[in-house]
């Protein structure tokens, strides 16, 4: 996948160079005979929302350690603001970290905690710098508690402050809202990005939840298996997978094995199971003969058989209905095609079509420019739901 | 009717707690007591007095006895607690071969009856010839060795329930190790560090069995206790036995509140507290040392 | 991952050393002393001095002089361990489940008389087990002592004693144990048995078989090996092991004597302790 790399860096160049924000070059972990980070690229723009996206065990956190100064490095550099920060004490390194589970210490109370940095750096004015802080995140009333007496989301925000309070130039956040229940890490997705906002600090935001990535970050960067698979904006990582394991991890694909027929002018030719379709030249990432031709379930349009659904469209005949969910917005269907497999179309419910039943005879059809190609030596079901809970 | 039923382990339970008083409700009447006569052998109330509490040194060799024992629990609570929590130190946080012997080595000295070890000791002073030495040294060499079983059992389980973490932290937040160690790392052990020093504390001073076979002529005030035993028992001695419960009451009382005042906004007593209270006062009772066997 | 992490590096030996450094010659050493001194010569003394005779006869004329003692340490560290595990077993019971929010204040004081001297306390049954005490004068009126009938200087009076002395070292364990069980369980299985003593044995007590364990085990071994309360409470008639251990070396100065039975008590407690817990813990606690 070392093709991979050379995307990555390309996206990253246009905001900055390895001069201005945090650089990873070729960084690597090994535990024993282990590889958690294999030869990890990444820049991260100066005063970025960060994502740092990927499956548990894919090596997130020991990235962020590295970066953190709290793991030492086998080999690469870690650069911060042109500087070679790889070797350097993590008490010395302007970078801070909200850990997963708080690190709050339990023997100071929460003004004290947050002091805890400006004291050690032994700065001047530190009790209205540490107001300023707790009155960003709303804690102004509870200085003298201690952490036990705050509750998950008040023992987030002291984190938080904590952290910031430092002006880091970079804060690392890993997964900071895992241990909140659904409705206050919606909240605290917002406040996150509030507080981002206005501090303009670059915040690199390690999470395994896609959405979590998706509404906070300016740029993902999806991670498996200690290595970068791809990085860009939220709806570019979406709109135009590169690999399978993105096209899955992110929201749903079908994934239809294919024959690159042509390559000419800015489209390419697919023989899909005898079906000629085409896709744009610059959503093609097959370079072999052979690719998976990926599709979200969304894009897919579905009508009755024989009926022209719209014209510059790749048709697909002679699928048949396999099952039914109706969930309200939207029907998802499953559609058995001729060659077995079953696709899945999601419809919004417009009213303007009938719900299709199972056992009814449908015409697939989208359009070439929401299809992608991607190499056929990667596996198809790699990053899926299904396989990763 | 039934609410004795329902009552009724719990009545049992405070009647068992009310025999483990019965001999120090005597010991605080005691002294008080008035003997009829300075040699009197008879041991029973008679008349009430403040003499013992107001004169508690009419024997001199008592309270001489006593400023012993207490230089000796302070000394070996000393040793102990530093090569204690070192040693737990290194067992939690560190590498090393021999783990599992090092175990055994720890915790055999809290299962061996204490008849069995003072003797070892003995032997070997005789051995190395130190038969006419016998005496403070000897005393507080067997008192730092039997206190630090109990210092490192105490000490490590209170560092292996601290997340490291915390301390990564600290030094994210520009502790240097030194900072991180005496900002966080030291103030979180503390307690149990306290706790395995007032736990050495107590059985320094209350040894018997041990220290009389490696005394010499040296008395502490256990031994002076058992020497007077079979002949006039001075009250102060119950004066002694009188303040040592006040004081350890206290201690642990005082721990309480403080703990009480801190968490006053937690539902339910506190376990972790509840945990050092067991961990400390029976550190006999680690039911973790014996599994290792 | 962010478990602690073992730190390699010569740290770690420098600051367990000192503490394994007295450990062994303090307290592993003086073991090999003693095996020693229990094959010396047996007629040498503190000033002829002893000499390394591999004098194995010590252990057979130790066993046969003391034997007696042996047979009484066990039977009252026995009787006592029984009489802590039941007193022990319903104070612990009592203040894991029963005790609601004074919980912390019974465990002070279980623990808090345990800091009084252990010999003034002790000497205090003296006068409690006393002839004119209250108890004795009790029971002769009741008719369940004779008139010259007396508790003091009787097994009974030791066993009372270590049983008294010993109590905490059963009830912290046995808390611990029981503390951890989920009370809804007990209620479960009332609910499942309706009959509170059934229920007891098949399920509180099989899921405190651990605190049993290491109860009986902290009382029994410190209970043999004790001499305090049989030298204050009882009488020559009821000498245990520990005395003659204590007399033979402070008293009499026979070292190679007093070490073998040592040595022989020692090995006695390792094997009774290796067997029970394998008992225990393959039978029972499976
Ligand atoms: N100290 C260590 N020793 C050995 N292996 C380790 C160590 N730390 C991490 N690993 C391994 O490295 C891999 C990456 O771990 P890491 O903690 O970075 O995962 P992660 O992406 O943060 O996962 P999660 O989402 O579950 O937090 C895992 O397979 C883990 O088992
Ligand atoms: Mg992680």
């Amino acid at each position: 996948m070392s093709h991979l790399a050379e995307d990555t860096t390309t996206v990253a160049a246009a905001e900055g160079t390895p001069g201005a924000g945090l650089g990873l070059r070729a960084l690597t972990k090994q535990f024993a005979n282990f590889t958690a980070v294999d030869s990890l690229d990444l820049d991260v723009p100066t005063g970025s929302f960060f994502a740092l996206l990927g499956p548990s065990g894919c090596g997130k956190t020991t990235t962020l350690r590295m970066v953190a100064g709290l793991e030492t490095p086998t080999s690469g550099t870690i650069h911060l603001a042109g500087k070679d920060i790889t070797h350097q004490k993590p008490y010395r390194r302007p970078v801070n970290t909200v850990f997963q589970n708080y690190a709050l210490f339990p023997h100071l109370d929460i003004f004290e905690n947050v002091a805890f940095g400006p004291r050690r750096r032994k700065v001047a004015g530190i009790d209205a710098e540490v107001h300023r802080m707790l009155e960003l995140v709303e804690l102004t009333s509870q200085t003298r508690k201690v952490p036990a007496q705050l509750s998950g989301g008040q023992q987030q925000r002291v984190a938080l402050a904590r952290a910031l309070i430092n002006k880091p130039e970079v804060l690392l956040l890993d997964e900071p809202l895992g241990a909140l229940d659904l409705k206050l890490r919606r909240q605290m997705q917002i406040e996150l990005k509030r507080i981002q906002t206005e501090v303009g600090i670059t915040f690199i935001h390690v999470t395994h939840d896609q959405e979590e990535a998706m509404t906070m970050a300016d740029t993902i960067a999806v991670m498996n298996a200690g290595v970068i698979e791809q990085m860009g904006a939220p709806d570019d990582l979406y709109e135009n997978p590169r690999t399978t394991f993105v096209a899955n991890f992110l929201g749903q694909s079908n994934l239809i094995d294919g024959t690159i027929r042509s390559r000419d002018g800015d489209m390419t030719r697919v023989d899909m199971h005898g079906i000629m379709v085409s896709v744009p030249r610059e959503r093609t990432h097959a370079t072999d003969s052979r690719g998976w031709v990926g599709i979200r379930p969304e894009k897919v349009l579905i009508g009755e058989e024989g009926e022209a659904l719209d014209a510059p469209g790749n048709t697909i005949p002679g699928g048949v209905i396999s099952d039914v969910s109706f969930v309200g917005v939207s029907t998802q269907y499953l559609v058995r095609m001729p060659w077995g497999q079953e696709l899945q179309v999601f419809e919004q419910n417009t009213g303007r079509r009938r719900i299709f039943r199972t056992g009814d005879r449908v015409e697939l059809s989208w359009r070439p420019e929401y299809a992608f190609v991607l190499d056929h030596a990667q596996d198809a079901s790699a990053g899926s739901q299904i396989d990763d809970e | 009717m039934r609410w004795l039923q329902s009552k009724v382990v719990l009545i049992l339970g405070i009647l068992v707690l009310v025999y483990t008083f019965v001999p120090i409700s005597v010991v605080v009447v005691m002294s008080f007591n008035k003997l009829p006569s300075e040699q009197s052998k008879i041991y029973r109330f008679n008349q009430f007095t403040l003499d013992n509490w107001l004169h508690p040194c009419t024997d001199p060799s008592m309270c001489q006895a006593l400023g012993r024992s207490i230089e000796i629990g302070l000394l070996a609570t000393l040793g102990a607690t530093i090569l204690g929590t070192l040693a737990a130190f290194a067992l939690v946080r560190h590498s090393f071969v021999g783990r599992s012997s090092t175990n055994v080595l720890i915790f055999l000295p809290m299962a061996a009856p204490e008849i069995v070890m003072g003797s070892s000791l003995l032997a070997l002073f005789v051995s190395a010839g130190f038969a006419g030495q016998l005496g403070f040294t000897t005393i507080l060499i067997a008192h730092i060795m039997f206190c630090l079983s109990f210092v490192i059992v105490t000490v490590r389980s209170r560092l292996a329930g601290l997340s490291d973490t915390l301390e990564q932290a600290a030094m994210d937040l520009y502790a240097t190790p030194q900072q991180t160690f005496w900002k966080v790392t030291f103030p979180l052990v503390f307690p149990g560090i306290l706790g395995a020093a007032l736990l050495s504390f107590s059985l320094s001073f209350d040894d018997f069995i041990i220290t009389n076979l490696n005394a010499g002529n040296t008395t502490t005030f256990p031994m002076y206790v058992w020497g007077v035993s079979r002949k006039t028992i001075p009250m102060q001695i119950n004066v002694v036995g009188t303040v040592m419960l006040i004081v350890s009451v206290l201690i642990v009382v005082g721990g309480e509140v403080r703990n009480r005042r801190r968490t006053r906004a937690l539902a339910g007593p506190s376990p972790a507290r509840r945990d050092s209270v067991v961990a400390a006062a029976g550190a006999r009772s680690s039911a973790g040392g014996l599994e290792a066997v | 991952m962010s478990e602690t992490v073992r730190r390699k590096g010569i740290t770690g030996y420098i600051l367990l050393a000192p503490a394994v450094v007295w450990l062994v010659a303090f307290f592993l050493i003086p073991f090999y002393s003693l095996l020693a001194a229990s094959l010396f010569n047996s007629d040498g003394s503190d000033f002829r001095g002893y000499t390394m005779t591999y004098e194995w006869s010590n252990y057979w004329h130790a066993i046969q002089d003391y034997y007696p003692q042996f047979i009484r340490s066990l039977v009252y560290a026995g009787f006592a361990t029984f009489f802590c595990l039941i007193l022990g077993y319903v104070l612990a019971y009592a203040i894991a489940f029963k005790s609601g929010r004074w919980k912390n204040l019974m465990l002070v004081l279980v623990i808090a008389p345990f800091f009084t001297s252990f010999l003034v306390r002790t000497l205090s049954w003296k006068l409690i087990l006393g002839n004119d005490g209250v108890v004795v004068n009790t029971l002769q009126f009741l008719h369940i002592l004779g008139p010259n009938g007396h508790l003091l200087y009787t097994p009974f009076a030791v066993v009372m004693g270590l049983t008294y002395n010993f109590l905490p070292f059963m009830v912290l364990p046995l808390f611990a144990s029981i503390d951890k069980i989920d009370y809804r369980l007990i209620e479960a299985s009332n609910d499942l048995y309706a009959n509170p003593v059934v229920g007891f044995f098949k399920v509180t007590w099989p899921l405190s078989l651990p605190g049993v364990v290491s109860g009986t085990l902290l009382t029994f071994i410190p209970a043999v090996g004790d001499y305090i309360n049989d030298e204050l409470l009882g009488s020559t008639q009821t000498r245990m092991i520990g005395n003659t251990i204590q007399s033979l070396f402070t008293e009499a100065n026979d070292y190679p004597a007093a070490s073998a039975l040592s040595v022989i008590l020692m090995l006695m407690i390792v094997v009774m302790v290796l067997f029970y817990v394998k008992r225990a813990g393959t039978e029972d606690l499976l």
